[in-house]
Parts: C-alpha cells; structure tokens; sequence
C-alpha cells in the first residue's frame, strides 16, 4: 500500500514552498503553455537558448505540490543542458514517474528521482509531467496549449 | 460504523415508518451495501454524494427484479412481459409525479439526467422562443450543464446570454436579478441548490419575479430533490429537472417536469420510435406528451429503479432527511472552519448539503490525494462550475458533499484528515 510519505517527499514540498526560476522570461526565445482543466494545474515555461543549449529556463503559474515541484526540478536539472539531453532525461523522468524500469543509473536522474513515488498514485502523474510536456513544446515551438490529461 | 450483524431495514414504506420519527442513521447505513468496505486500509467516508449516491439495496432489488423477472419492450406489446414492463413503468411515472407533486404524468418526461433535460428544452422550448437579439437569463453560479446548452442556444439564435451576479457569500443579488429581467428576456434557467457553493436559491421568489413579465423559469433541481421536499406546483416554476443517479437511483435516467401546454406546444426533441402516432414519408404525426419526447427504447429499468429510490426516500420523508443533513452541514461547518487556514467557499445563509473550502498554500488536488489516502472521497477541481471558480478567485476547490447515510462520526474522521493535510504541508 503507497505511503504518503512516497508522493509528499521534503523535497517536494520545500520545492512546491518555494519553487526555483519561479519568474518570467521576458526575451525568451520559447515560451508555451501547459494547461490541465480538470485539476487546474497551469503553467507556463520560458525557455532561452544558446545555440543548441539550454541557457535559462523559467516558469510561472499555479497547480498542485506536485506540478509545481516537478517544474521546479525540471528547470533546475535542465538549465546548461542540451536539447538532445534534455530530452533523454524527459524521457528518463517519464519512466521513473509511470513506475516502468530504467535501464542504468537511477542515480543519473539526481534529485528528480524523488519522484519515483507518484507512479503508485496514477492519478498523479500528468501531475507531475505537465511541466514536462509544456517544455517540450516550447522547444518544439507547438502552438497551443498542452494538456497531460 | 455499522456492524453487519443487523438486518437491513425491510424495504417498503410501511417498515421504515416504523423506525420512528428520529433518524436512525445506523440503521439506514445497513441497507447500503457499499457503505461497508475499506478504501486504502480505512473505512469508506463517502463524502462525494453531489456527484453521485450510493443506492440503497431496495433499488439494486428492484433492477435485478426486473431483469430476472419481466424485462420486455414497452408500450407496443401484447404479451404478458411487456404489459407487465409498460405497467411497472407507467406507475413509475406516476411516482415520480407524486414526488414532485406535477399535476399530471403526462407533465413528467424521462430523460438521461439534469443535463439532458435543459437540452432538450433549449433546442426544443428555446428554438421556437428564442431569436435574434433576445436574452436568455442564467445566474453565475450554474453548473456547466446549465449554461452550456443555453450557449449553444444564443450562439444559434443571435441571442444574448445574461447573468445574475452572486454577492462574495454566493448568493444571488435578488435586484440585480429582477434589474435583468427585460422586455427581451424570452426564459430563465436557475438551479436550485448551487452543486459548487451549496447556496439554496429562493426559487418561488424568482418564479413569481419572472412571471410578473410573463418570462417562463427552468429549475435545474439536480441537487436539490436529493435533498429537500421539493413542490412543483408550489414553485410554480415551468420546468423542472433533476438526476436519478444523484436521488439514490440508478444512473442514465432523469425528469425533466414541464407545465402541460408548454411541452404540448413545444416541437420534438429526438426523433424515431415511440414519439411518433402515424408515419409515412409524405407526413408523420407525433405522439402525445410525454411519449413525443421519449424516443426509441428507453433505459426501461431506470424509472424503476428511480421509483424504488424515491419510495425509499418518503419512507423515510425528505423532511427528516433534510433535516438531518442540515445538521451535518452544520456540524462540518463548524469543524471545518475551525483548521487553520481554512477558507470556506460558499457561506450563503441558505444552504444545503455541500462545503466548498480552500487551504492556504495546499492545492485542493493535494487535499483531496492526502485524504483519499485516508479512506475519505471528496471532489476536488471545478466542479463543473469554471465561473463560480473564477468569481471566487480559485482555479479549483475541496469539495465535501453529504448524504443521508452520512454521520458526525465521518465528518470528525474528514477533519482529522484536513489537520493531517496541515501537517503535511506545514
């Protein structure tokens, strides 16, 4: 049985308390929007690039502890990275979150594997990937706001 | 908690008017089966009754009765199963008429819900009525299911959608109401009890308001019939709906009451089977009311399981039943209120049965996560009510809802969950 504990981790809650790169971007060279009706979660991601690098990457809105956090840690693990990088960890993050087995270092995933807990509470994890997909988006330059429900 | 060593209450009127004149919670919590389980290692607090009820073994009876007992098509049958369907499903509307108290059957049509109901009103009433540059009157706290459909019907016609406001307590502001009752209002759509704020409108004020201008009024009672003895002739109101799955019914079945001239006079809804006297492809004669607007097959045992819901319900009178879930409101209220940081959405002096609240700095979707881990079901999120969400400011609420098979026990349990959250997130 899935304890609180698992979802509602101290880092999490001191990163929905305070959440890093919690401003806008105003020469961002990407920016979109993320958006679940349903719960209410909504955020949108600035993104600058430098060359193929990632040089800043910001946030702003409101949602669950959940959400927020992952937005949080997202930036905080993204920013320096390429896009290639940055989407391998996408990708790596994702696994962790919907409980599938990653193949190599949980390690690598650094703080962000806190969130190996929301996989036992399924209605959590668009949750927690919403800022996710929002940046992917915006590298992407989708129009449109994205949803994870 | 209920032990399972009791008998349930014998189903029928006449047993459960033996009980007496207090409510006897323990008792009715025995006839409701899924009451008695664990939810994540805790007993189930069912708290999330104005989404859905939980049905009473008597309704779950009646269906299987009717499944292993005399299903047939209805209304064109000469044998013996279909006589006895189309009987079981006449007197089924004779029921619902008499809770209601509707003058006629004939006034009461079958319909998949609330939502269907002011559908089928607005694209059939609101058609014919409705053009270019009229209003339609909404107020701001409807649920979507009572704001969409008139959307749909002002986009069509050109019209103009007009709100009532709602004053910081959810109520509505009854001047500003009547200030927007104009030369070009052509209908009135209201709820009765808001399903977001819990606020309990003065629906008989209203009506009288409209039809001093000679505006008919549509009641969406979606959330009210469970609730509180409900008069349509008293009301006066034109139209009148509700759900069965939310009156301790089965789902996919619901009423819409309408005053006999009008639903004689109004075009129909689906076309098909059922609605139809004479067919031939030069000209087709419609059915009289209330079969012109029950087309094709319809969910046969709905109504009978509604009727075993509703006599469940007079056997124990919506009077006590109100009642007594004014008093869990009350007792909730208080408690709920009394957590730090605690904001109560919805504070109208005239409530029923629901309590909105929002925590500083907890999101209600991480409340309602925490206490579901304690057994505890709640709504959470905008409850279908985008704008009532934006008039207070939120993008979302906790939302508690009660029943008649609630207790002060589950609500001191909801508390406990509510601190626990507070601890949670410091």
């Amino acid at each position: 049985m899935p304890d609180l504990r698992d979802l509602y981790q101290e880092l999490i809650l001191e990163h929905s308390r305070a959440p890093r790169n919690y401003r806008e971007l105003k020469d961002a060279d990407h920016k979109a929007e993320g958006y679940n009706p349903l719960c209410g979660d909504h955020f949108t991601v600035f993104v600058e690039m430098d060359g193929d690098w990632i040089r800043d990457v910001t946030f702003q809105g409101s949602g669950c502890a959940i959400s927020k956090a992952s937005a949080s840690m997202m930036t905080q693990s993204l920013k320096g990275k390429t896009r290639a990088a940055a989407e391998e960890i996408f990708e790596r993050f994702h696994k962790v979150v919907t409980g599938q087995a990653l193949n190599g270092n949980q390690e690598e995933l650094g703080k962000l594997a806190v969130f190996s807990g929301v996989s036992e509470f399924p209605t959590r994890v668009k949750c927690a990937t919403l800022a996710w997909h929002t940046l992917q988006a915006a590298l992407e330059g989708k129009q449109g706001a994205v949803s994870t429900e | 908690m209920t032990t399972l060593a009791r008998a349930p209450l014998p189903s029928g009127r006449a047993g459960l008017r033996a009980v007496g004149s207090a409510f006897d919670v323990e008792r009715v919590r025995a006839d409701f089966p899924i009451l008695h389980q664990q939810a994540h290692g805790h007993p189930l607090v069912y708290l999330d009754n104005a989404a859905t009820s939980q049905k009473p073994k008597a309704v779950i009876d009646a269906l299987v009765r009717y499944y292993e007992g005399y299903n047939a098509n209805i209304h064109r049958g000469v044998h013996y199963l279909s006589e006895r369907a189309t009987a079981e499903y006449e007197t089924a509307r004779k029921t619902v008429q008499a809770f209601l108290n509707a003058a006629r059957p004939a006034e009461i049509v079958f319909v998949r819900g609330t939502t269907e109901a002011i559908n089928l009103v607005a694209q059939t009433y609101g058609r014919v009525h409705v053009g270019a540059d009229d209003e339609v009157l909404i107020t701001a706290m409807e649920h979507h299911s009572n704001l969409v459909p008139w959307q749909l019907l002002c986009e069509e016609k050109g019209a103009r959608l007009r709100v009532a406001p709602i004053n910081d307590a959810g109520e509505l502001i009854l001047e500003e109401f009547e200030k927007r009752l104009g030369p070009r209002t052509r209908i009135v759509a209201v709820g009765h009890v808001s399903n977001a704020l819990g606020t309990v409108n003065p629906i008989a004020t209203i009506v009288k308001m409209a039809h001093a201008r000679n505006i008919p009024v549509l009641v969406d009672g979606a959330q009210a019939v469970p609730r509180m003895p409900v008069d349509v002739q008293q009301l006066d109101c034109d139209f009148y709906t509700f759900s069965g799955h939310k009156t301790y019914g089965p789902t996919g079945i619901g009423v819409l009451y309408g005053k006999l001239s009008l639903l004689e006079a109004m075009p129909p809804y689906q076309g098909g089977g059922e609605m139809i006297s004479s067919v031939s492809f030069e000209k087709t004669v419609y059915n009289k009311v209330p079969h012109k607007f029950e087309a094709g097959t319809p969910d046969i045992s709905g109504p009978i399981g509604l009727r075993a819901a509703i006599e469940y319900l007079e056997g124990l009178g919506m009077e006590t039943i109100a009642q007594y879930e004014h008093e869990l409101l009350r007792h909730a209220t208080e408690k709920v209120s009394a957590v730090p940081g605690i904001r109560l959405i919805g504070t109208a002096k005239e409530k029923a049965g629901v309590l909105s609240f929002v925590m500083d700095g907890v999101h209600p979707h991480d409340i309602g996560t925490i206490l579901d881990q304690e057994g505890i079901a709640i709504r959470t999120g905008h409850h279908c009510a985008q704008p009532v969400m934006g008039r207070f400011g939120v993008d979302a609420t906790a939302r508690a809802s009660f029943g008649l098979y609630n207790t002060k026990e589950e609500i001191d349990v909801l508390v406990r969950g509510i601190e626990k959250v507070r601890e949670v997130f410091g």
